[in-house]
């Protein structure tokens, strides 16, 4: 873990994480203060991987900058893809047809889905257990087949646009969502027994990086990482968009606050994400997939914000139009870049050992944090 | 509270406030001195209760920039935007990181990216671009002739 070690003044260790290392799953560079094995300050750096998306987005047209947000938090595409299409949608006054706008919510819970399993198995590999990152990618691996059957892509999936989605399902979708939610809901016990249920699990997560209610506010935190404090901050409750006000399911709420706390939280979310799925998938109406708009779309002049519940927490989009094809500024709030903004508050305190715990947790995605 | 009591809530709290028509939230300007005390109020205020900043970001308007603030309340579920105005060839504002934490790394990325500074802020650096960068990347006149490509 060490990479270069130098001492200050005082006799502290100061060490490197990253930026290439295993455990922060992507380009994070954390710069740790010890004292001995206990962590007095850690202090993130980012911008491994800017590419200026906000920059770029402004010389491109509401049609192409959606495909730039793909690659903002690339475990849930669709749902970056989603809330650009609301937000643009919103400035255009668009009516998105029905069918649509239940295909896209399906979408989204099985992005959910993908994207904390994959979360779920990183985690458990972070804390020494490698078998339950493959039993992980396998449910994965079958919702990206499902997704590349209708999408043409595996990660990037580009599927939403302003007035509804690009292509309509593929015939097969429906039943091989079926089938999948029967075989992933034959293994959640098997899953629970594997890792939930495990004394050394419970013993490295539970105490660990706890966080305050009032903190996971005051540090805009949103997510499972919110949620796990108690902090009911689910914006699909909050401001339901699409169908998501038809569909029945609880927001999971967690008071402990610690890093057992916010596992919970995602593991129970996917139980409910099967939920909203089960609920929409024999009822897609027949219909248009994509509502009518223009060649080229023009915003009038304003301001829109959208916000969405990706896998994560709370992403919004805020467009400033001045009326023509592309924005004038464009801003994305991502939930990494709030929820990383604690790790600091969060693990003063612990022994170094502690630190994938705690940041494991949080469920950074750095493309998403740098954008 | 609905956008009608916001409003004459707010106006009654900041009188030298300016309303913005327009969006779906109660769009507000306070005056760059004011912000600070202002700021505070909005949190405290009993009625208002604004104890998340969701948003915090910077627009270059070419004659100035304007700080953008989104506020919500997690214990009443309301929203508003305030908006502060600052003077673009010497862009100086106070911090709001005591009263809102998060507003610590967002400052930072707003210096970073527009070179706001945020007076009395624990810790300005640049946060994503390289500390010897030279520049402000998400100006409007900012010229990058090797990483910048035309469409």
């Amino acid at each position: 873990m060490i990479e270069e070690v130098g001492t200050t003044t005082e006799g502290d260790l100061v060490i490197n994480v990253g930026p290439q290392h295993p455990a922060t799953h992507g380009v994070l560079h954390l710069v740790i203060t010890l004292n001995g094995e206990t962590i007095k300050k850690v202090e993130p750096h980012l911008g491994y991987i800017h590419r200026s998306i906000e920059k770029m987005c402004e010389s491109l047209t509401y049609r192409q900058f959606i495909y730039v947000t793909s690659r903002m938090d690339y475990l849930s595409a669709h749902i970056n893809n989603h809330a650009c299409a609301l937000c643009v949608e919103k400035g255009l006054q668009v009516e998105v047809p029905q069918r649509a706008q239940y295909i896209r919510v399906i979408m989204d819970e099985l992005t959910r889905i993908a994207s904390h399993e994959l979360w779920w198995g990183a985690m458990a590999m972070d804390l020494g257990a490698f078998t339950p990152f493959f039993h992980a990618f396998r449910e994965r691996e079958t919702i990206n087949t499902i997704m590349e059957e209708t999408c043409g892509a595996r990660l990037t999936m580009n599927y939403m646009v302003p007035g509804g989605v690009m292509f309509d399902l593929h015939p097969d979708f429906q039943k091989k969502v079926k089938a999948f939610i029967q075989q992933y809901t034959s293994k959640i016990n098997e899953y629970d027994e594997l890792v939930t249920g495990n004394i050394i699990f419970q013993n490295r997560m539970k105490g660990i990086g706890y966080v305050t209610k009032e903190d996971a506010i005051s540090y805009g935190c949103t997510g499972p990482v919110a949620r796990g404090s108690g902090v009911a901050s689910d914006i699909r409750k909050i401001a339901p968009y699409d169908v998501y006000d038809k569909v029945e399911f609880d927001e999971v709420l967690e008071t402990g606050g610690d890093s057992f706390a916010r596992y919970l939280v995602r593991v129970k979310e996917m139980q409910q994400s099967i939920r909203i799925i089960e609920q929409l998938i024999d009822n897609i109406p027949e219909g248009d997939f994509q509502a009518k708009t223009k060649a080229v779309l023009k915003l009038p002049k304003g301001e829109f914000y959208q916000r969405v519940e990706t896998a994560r927490g709370e992403l919004g989009v805020y467009i400033i139009s001045e009326g023509g094809t592309t924005p004038y500024r464009i801003k994305f709030r991502s939930p990494g870049f709030s929820n990383l903004s604690i790790l600091d508050h969060m693990v003063r305190g612990h022994k170094i050992g502690d630190l994938v715990a705690a940041m494991g947790t949080l469920d950074l995605v750095i493309p998403d944090i740098d954008r | 509270m609905t956008n009608e009591e916001l409003k004459s809530t707010l106006g009654e709290l900041i009188p030298s406030a300016t309303f913005e028509e327009g969006g779906e939230w109660v769009n507000l300007y306070v005056p760059l001195e004011e912000w600070k005390p202002v700021a505070l109020q909005l949190r405290n205020h009993p009625s208002l209760q604004l104890d998340y900043l969701f948003c915090l970001t910077c627009v270059d308007w070419k004659t100035h920039f304007t700080i953008v603030y989104h506020l919500s309340s997690t214990a009443v579920r309301h929203n508003i935007v305030v908006k502060v105005k600052v003077d673009r060839n010497n862009p100086t504002i106070e911090t709001v990181s005591d009263i809102w934490r998060t507003a610590e790394f967002h400052e930072r990325e707003v210096y970073d990216l527009f070179g706001v500074t945020f007076l009395h802020h624990p810790d300005l650096r640049r946060l994503i671009m390289p500390d010897d960068w030279k520049g402000w990347p998400l100006r409007k006149d900012y010229e990058d002739p090797v990483n910048m490509i035309k469409l």
